[in-house]
């Protein structure tokens, strides 16, 4: 049966345990469901919040691509990735990421997956907001996530 | 042939617009080539695009290479890195 993942960017925050809920309601060949939430960290104290800007369109196909990759790759029997938009305060979720399998490895591994080539490639970019009210940076791109994703590509021979 | 051209995060703070319409010149047939062109197009484009390496390029919200042609795609979008998750 052919897997369709569930992909959402919404401004709204989300419910972990009902998203468990509906990928695994109704199925009896699920053995395993691994779920990743993203916080907003306040970076010792320097951060009042997080604004997120996306592309819309190109964010929901970008990380759809990624997702059928994960099903296709490690088998996966169920796969939800909701990541929001707009501005968050520190301790709110960023991203979700609920993974089901028939064992427990596929899912451990499809979630990581997915996190690692989302972080470099679906199109959110992070800006600051100071704890001093002020409008700070853009988050800039980290060197680890690149190696991250790049030693899916060692594992697996693919791209 | 007019191309939507979208910008976001710093790229589009520094150009200072979200996007626009614009006919190219047939000399751009590259991503590369088009980058080269902008920064051409006033010093808010010079200073959005001065690290022409860095900034990532999707076409018809495809990423692509800086070495890929253009082709017919209408709706270009340029931005820095992404740091999503």
């Amino acid at each position: 049966m052919a897997v369709t993942p569930t992909i959402r960017v919404q401004a709204d925050d989300f419910d972990v345990a009902a998203e468990i809920e509906a990928v695994a309601a109704g199925r009896t060949d699920i053995g395993a469901v691994v779920t990743f939430t993203g916080l907003c960290r306040d970076e010792n104290g320097r951060l009042s919040a997080l604004e997120l800007e996306h592309y819309p369109g190109m964010a929901e196909a970008e990380i759809g691509r990624i997702a059928n990759e994960a099903i296709a790759r490690f088998g996966l029997s169920g796969l939800t990735a909701i990541h929001r938009c707009g501005k968050i305060a520190p301790g709110g979720n960023i991203v979700l990421v609920v993974a089901a399998s028939s064992h427990r490895q596929a899912a451990f591994d499809g979630a990581n997956f997915l996190m690692d080539y989302l972080k470099t490639s679906a199109p959110f970019w992070k800006k600051e907001h100071a704890a001093s009210g002020q409008t700070g940076d853009w988050v800039a791109a980290r060197d680890a996530d690149d190696e991250a994703r790049l030693r899916w590509q060692k594992v697996g021979g693919e791209s | 042939m007019k191309r939507k051209l979208i910008y976001f995060a710093w790229v589009r703070e520094r150009i200072g617009k979200s996007e626009e319409e614009r006919e190219l010149p047939e000399s751009v047939v590259s991503v590369s080539d088009l980058l080269a062109y902008l920064q051409t197009q006033g010093d808010e484009y010079e200073a959005a695009l001065q690290h022409a390496h860095v900034i990532r390029v999707a076409l018809d919200q495809e990423h692509a290479d800086h070495r890929e042609p253009i082709g017919n795609a209408r709706e270009i979008a340029l931005f820095p890195p992404m740091t999503g998750g």
